[in-house]
């Protein structure tokens, strides 16, 4: 199963380090990665497989967005599907 | 991978623009729990409901933390309860509506629908016996909901049943005195009453359906408002094509949801509601959408046609975007439930003429609007008369949700809090229609030719 995670907050040292550190905390592995700026806002988004997690989906949720708080950060991490339902016909 | 934009643009939807499913419903068929022994009837029923739904609430917070969108209720339906029921008195029928909020308690869901009935050419004995149990119920339950269909295109309209539900609304009304009439919020007079339904609090799982099925209702009012506001000055084509796509997209979610909690919970896929359904919270408002399309107030001229184009447009969009369509499907317009209606409403722009103007080309009908107290039953029946013909004569769904708020005036508010929000008191007009009401018999069924 892949998850997408996407992290926006304001611009900062570390964003990317912060995350896919908590992803490979958990064996989360990233399959593709890209970032934007808006205004002073960074919004990266992340790909990544789930199969080799260990935790539950929740439990991964809950720690990425966990870690996201503790760092000023949104971070949210969805079912790649509700994506794919949206935007692909 | 996906286009950056399209992820963010999701995120944002849920984030700032309210994006929800409103309701992931189940549907339970009750007529294997008939049985000549009443206590052996609740027992079935209890039993029945709560092994069908017993992992439905756990089943929607897994999904909401799976694809990270919120379902803000989980909600039952169940085969309406005059015929499971139909040789109790109401004594009886209220005791079911006990066992009815027992199963929703136990099970953590917010509303159980089908404490209902149809009696569009005459009631049966369950029937009648249930209208007359309705206002007992309301005061001894919390979260049962209500409906009765009074009339079908096909069959034309029970008056006398319209005649009745004025005075049940205004009995339920005093019964739930200390709380501004909330009774009231829990109860629905149709026409051609749709049978598998998500919203509350018309839902009922009907004869037709599956013995157990999921009926998913979405939401999105705050995502149409500011999309129309992001398109900015543009014309009548690229506005409803503005809300085409954006409801395709709302609808694709409920779709997803849909599927997923049938697949986990074992059970049948139904419908998904095309809706548009609003909140009191602000930015999740029906009258925005219609404000951000060029009207200063919802009410004044110019919303009929504007609510038009966009319950036109939300179906357009959603069809295609999910399998099968049912329900109510349209854009909701309670005047307690949403931040929009509830100010133009206290402006008096929107007058109930208005509003009863705006349900002829939208979902369901004059839904939560709070009256004077001292209402006289056979107005309110007047008003249910009136609303009720919209559907009958248009073929198409409409009902009333009233509150005539006991002990307040114009100029006053009735306050339910959470969904159900608040409302001020709407003037009526003072003529009565008691003459006309008290004829008793039927309004035989229109014409379906000959059409102008």
């Amino acid at each position: 199963m892949k998850a997408v995670i996407t992290v926006i907050g304001k611009d900062k040292v570390g964003i990317i380090a912060l995350a896919s550190a908590e992803c490979a905390k958990y064996g989360a592995n990233i399959i593709d990665i890209s970032q934007t700026v808006m205004k002073e806002y960074f919004a990266m988004i992340m790909l990544v497989e789930l199969t080799g997690v260990k935790v539950d989906f929740a439990s991964f949720a809950g720690a990425m967005e966990q870690a996201g708080r503790d760092n000023g950060v949104d971070i949210r991490v969805m079912h790649e599907d509700i994506f794919n339902s949206m935007h692909r016909i | 991978m996906l286009n950056t934009q399209d992820i963010l643009e999701t995120v944002r939807m849920i984030r700032e623009e309210n994006l929800d499913i409103r309701t992931v419903t189940m549907g339970i068929s009750l007529f294997d729990c008939i049985s000549d022994d009443p206590s052996r009837l609740e027992q079935k029923i209890y039993d029945k409901i709560t092994a069908s739904a017993k992992n439905l609430v756990s089943v929607c917070s897994e999904l909401e933390r799976t694809y990270g969108i919120p379902i803000v209720n989980k909600r039952i339906s169940v085969t309406p309860i005059s015929y499971v029921g139909a040789g109790l008195s109401s004594d009886g029928f209220v005791r079911l509506a006990k066992v009815l909020e027992r199963a929703a308690t136990d099970l953590g869901v917010n509303f159980i629908g089908g404490y209902s009935a149809h009696v569009q050419k005459g009631a049966i004995k369950g029937a009648a016996a249930l209208i007359e149990s309705i206002p007992q119920a309301m005061l001894e339950t919390e979260h049962v909901c209500s409906s009765v269909n009074v009339a079908t295109t096909k069959a034309g309209i029970n008056m006398d049943a319209v005649k009745r539900m004025g005075e049940i609304i205004k009995d339920t009304a005093y019964l739930t005195r200390d709380r501004d009439s909330i009774g009231c919020a829990k109860i629905v007079v149709f026409a051609n009453m749709p049978e598998d339904n998500p919203f509350m609090a018309g839902a009922v799982h009907g004869i037709g359906e599956p013995d157990t099925v999921i009926n998913v209702g979405v939401s999105g009012p705050g995502v149409v408002a500011a999309a129309i506001k992001e398109v900015g000055q543009c014309d009548f084509s690229i506005l409803a094509e503005t809300i085409k796509k954006i409801a395709f997209k709302i609808t694709r979610v409920g779709q997803l949801i849909a599927a997923e909690a049938a697949k986990r919970l074992g059970v049948p896929y139904g419908i998904v509601d095309l809706s548009l359904a609003p909140t009191p919270a602000a930015g999740d408002s029906v009258a925005e959408i219609l404000e951000n399309m060029g009207l200063e107030c919802t009410g004044t001229h110019g919303t009929t046609a504007a609510l038009a184009l966009l319950n036109d447009a939300v179906k357009k969009g959603g069809v295609m975007a999910t399998n099968h369509v049912g329900g109510l499907s349209g854009a909701f317009i309670p005047v307690s439930e949403d931040r929009g209606m509830i100010s133009a409403a206290e402006k008096e722009t929107l007058s109930i003429e208005k509003l009863e103007a705006m349900t002829a080309v939208c979902s369901v009908g004059l839904d939560m609007f709070a009256v004077p107290g001292d209402t006289p039953a056979s107005t309110l029946s007047g008003i249910i008369a009136d609303e009720i013909s919209i559907g009958v004569v248009n073929n198409k769904t409409t009902a009333v949700r009233v509150i005539p708020v006991y002990g307040k005036g114009v100029g006053e508010y009735c306050e339910f809090g959470g969904l159900l929000g608040y409302a001020p008191i709407m003037r009526l007009h003072g003529e009565s229609c008691a003459d006309f009401i008290n004829r008793g018999g039927r309004i035989p069924a229109p014409i379906h030719s000959l059409k102008n």
